[in-house]
């Protein structure tokens, strides 16, 4: 297998599409034959970043790099930005309003689960300018 | 044990249902981060959430299968996302009772 490159748009505020990008991605993982975990690793980061731009950020682009021995991907949308990353990366905290926690979502574990299923994740952001986050999973088998 | 033999339990019914899946443990959770990140592969998903997200979350999560508890419906738009996907059950009793019952089974 040699590199392969994705790129998908997420629509904002499309709660009924949300999750789409994650499940393609991971279908096409499943059928190169990367491991279960790397999977499902990656299928979990990948939903948590794409319910956050179509929660927080008018929704974004998502481009995927995949080879054999890692798997980047990078989420880079145009929304509010993080005013305090360190506040944000903490469990439990979420900005989110009253009805998206009506729909399950909103717990705070967002940015946490990212960082706990990845390798290597990066967070540039600036207020009012938008979020881009990077995340690879090495591959072992 | 597999979805099949869950469906056989008093007050559980199907809503989306394409064959019997095996089943390895129970999962209860209404937060979709958690289960996201901690719904165990091949589980039932016991929660009382409706909405078309549980329906992609079980799906990223490779569980064997939603119950949905207290006899609350499915949205329309989760039943038409779960249909060839994932399947979807319902329970007249509450989550614990519903968890309960399914983990005697296993």
């Amino acid at each position: 297998m040699g590199a392969l490159h994705l790129e998908y748009t997420v629509a904002p505020d499309d709660f009924s599409r949300a999750g789409e990008v994650s499940g393609i991605v991971k279908r096409t993982l499943k059928d190169l034959g990367f491991p279960p975990a790397v999977v499902r690793r990656t299928a979990i980061a990948m939903y948590e970043a794409e319910i956050n731009m179509v929660i927080h950020a008018n929704g974004g682009k998502i481009t995927a790099d995949i080879t054999p021995e890692e798997i980047m991907i990078v989420f880079a949308d145009q929304g509010p930005g993080i005013p305090d990353i360190d506040l944000a990366m903490q469990e439990g905290w979420s900005t989110a309003s009253e009805d998206i926690r009506d729909m399950g979502f909103g717990a705070g574990m967002g940015l946490p689960n990212i960082q706990k299923s990845t390798d290597y994740m990066d967070v540039q952001t600036t207020v009012g300018v938008g979020t881009t986050i990077t995340i690879k999973i090495f591959v072992t088998q | 044990m597999n979805t099949g033999d869950i469906l056989k339990l008093d007050g559980i019914t199907p809503a989306v249902y394409d064959g019997d899946s095996d089943v390895n443990g129970v999962f209860c959770c209404d937060l979709l981060s958690v289960a996201m990140a901690r719904a165990p592969e091949g589980s039932a998903w016991v929660t009382v959430m409706t909405n078309a997200n549980v329906v992609a979350v079980a799906s990223l999560a490779e569980v064997a299968c939603v119950v949905l508890a207290e006899g609350f419906e499915y949205d329309e738009a989760a039943l038409n996302a779960a249909r060839g996907k994932v399947t979807l059950l319902r329970s007249n009793e509450p989550v614990y009772e519903t968890a309960v019952k399914i983990g005697a089974l296993l």
